[in-house]
């Protein structure tokens, strides 16, 4: 249980929110191009970084937007948010 | 040799006040080679090394774990055994499992306290109705026992059951695998620790790796907080923490590490007999032997490593609990904790060869791998030791997530393992 600050509506309980997993993952710009490698690649491997990840969440019971956050998952301490489309924070990665 | 466990060891041993019991497992420090390592010394680990031992004739064996032994998702779950699986891998899978359940505590000279008292999975929508019923079907087909029950039947199964249609999620029917129950769970750590020690197994605790040393195609071995220790063959049973160690080779798996939390009430009489689990509600009610009601609740929907979980996850279990067993209103939690469990995107595990030669993965067991202790030591022992799967676990390879032949359990099961 953590709390997390909607880069729209301010700070709210977490299950007011949805995960939407690892971010940054970039949808294939040529799909009929890709090998089955490629795509099990795209579509099933995760990082699944214990420590700091970056991370797509969206406000599902509130605004309903989507932004992403940086956390560290082995305490589940928030590092940065930022919105869709701003570019992530550099010194964690 | 170890000393047999009997009733006339009993008595010996309290002649002496219990004081001079044989030490069940060593502590060695690790050799500076062995022919396999296994990551990992919870149920499924242990279970590896010994059926490698026992079956394969493998000898010079260690297995390194972090913690102590059982100490992970082993002493975490609410030890739930049953293989009423839909698709014919998973129920082939589980099925062996429950096989080797049946006979443990005899194998093993070990008392797992495997009692098969029956699950009920419970049906509350119409579509819970059909999915549960065509498991049913297809279990039967399978040759594993299933029966369907209506909800006067479910009822009689279970009396404290509140059948009335006026509920939220009213209870529609069940299905009932009376072969299916519950272990001790610390005791299968503990008897395949023996059963391995006794072989010669290495059971090295309090040792976390840090580092796989790659050689070209294959591995060299693992740098450890013991220091390195050189092998050819790696089999990595890490349960939660599986994509940190592959990452450590250079290798990425289809996981998402997430808490899942279970806890359990105040002891009392006994009043309920059987497992019962519902899917729809996601609750899962069963009473141990200290009388403590033992229940599951569900994941949270965030990857994390901090064996806690949300309290929200655990109110929305407690209020379906309340629903179904109005009984229970006034009882008072004792306990809650978390596990880290690894999810595979179709909910079935991964007991595979991996690109890099030497290098085995036991992974992604997800909400329900308990159940499957013995059966996944088994296969995965004959995995690394002929460097080929068994036929059972063959269509649980890595290899799926590309081919994309996915054994999709999600839903199709009866989950909430």
């Amino acid at each position: 249980m953590f709390l997390i600050h909607c880069p729209y509506c301010g700070e709210r309980e977490q299950s007011e929110f949805k995960a939407g997993g690892e971010a940054h993952i970039v949808r294939p710009k040529q799909p009929t191009e890709l090998s089955d490698d490629q795509w099990a690649e795209y579509l099933f491997m995760r990082k699944n970084i214990k420590g700091v990840q970056f991370e797509r969440w969206v406000h599902a019971h509130g605004c309903r937007k989507w932004f992403n956050i940086v956390r560290d998952t082995s305490n589940d301490e928030i590092k940065a948010i930022y919105k869709m489309g701003e570019k992530p924070p550099t010194k964690y990665k | 040799m170890k000393n047999k466990y009997s009733i006339i060891s009993l008595i010996k041993n309290s002649f002496s006040y219990h004081e001079n019991w044989q030490k069940a497992w060593g502590d060695p420090e690790p050799k500076k080679e062995y022919d396999i390592v296994i990551i990992g010394g919870g149920g499924h680990g242990l279970a590896t090394a010994y059926y490698l031992a026992k079956k394969h004739d493998m000898k010079n064996i260690a297995v390194v774990e972090k913690g102590w032994i059982g100490g992970g998702n082993t002493g975490r779950n609410t030890t739930i055994i049953r293989s009423n699986y839909l698709w014919d891998a998973s129920a082939g899978l589980y099925d062996h499992a429950l096989k080797i359940w049946e006979n443990l505590s005899q194998e093993l000279n070990y008392n797992v306290m495997f009692s098969q008292r029956g699950v009920m999975n419970l049906a509350h929508n119409l579509q819970d109705v059909r999915d549960l019923k065509r498991r049913t079907h297809a279990n039967r087909l399978n040759g594993i026992d299933a029966v369907y029950l209506n909800t006067d039947q479910v009822k009689k199964f279970c009396p404290i059951i509140n059948t009335s249609p006026d509920i939220r999620y009213p209870v529609l029917g069940g299905t009932l695998q009376r072969r299916a129950g519950t272990a001790r769970h610390d005791a299968v750590a503990w008897g395949y620790a023996r059963g391995a020690d006794e072989m010669g197994v290495d059971i090295i605790q309090n040792c976390e790796v840090k580092g796989i040393k790659r050689s070209g195609d294959g591995v060299e071995g693992i740098e450890t907080t013991k220091g390195f220790i050189k092998t050819k063959k790696i089999g990595v049973v890490a349960a939660g923490h599986s994509s940190v160690i592959a990452s450590m080779a250079g290798l990425k798996l289809p996981l998402e590490s997430k808490p899942l939390q279970a806890l359990v009430s105040e002891p009392v009489k006994p009043i309920i007999d059987t497992v019962v689990m519902s899917n729809a509600v996601h609750a899962y009610v069963s009473q141990s032997d200290k009388g403590e009601l033992v229940i599951g609740a569900g994941t949270d929907d965030y990857v994390s490593y901090s064996q806690k979980g949300s309290h929200d996850i655990v109110e929305g279990t407690l209020n379906a609990i309340l629903e179904l067993y109005p009984i229970f209103s006034r009882m008072r939690m004792l306990r809650q904790w978390g596990g880290i469990v690894d999810i595979c995107p179709d909910a079935s595990p991964i007991i595979s060869k991996t690109p890099i030669k030497g290098l085995y993965f036991n992974c992604g067991w997800g909400t329900g791998g308990f159940k499957a202790t013995p059966g996944s030591g088994d296969l995965f022992a004959h995995t690394i030791a002929n460097d080929e799967p068994h036929k059972l676990n063959a269509a649980f390879n890595l290899n799926r997530f590309v081919s994309g032949d996915l054994v999709d359990e999600h839903g199709a099961a009866a989950v909430a393992h």
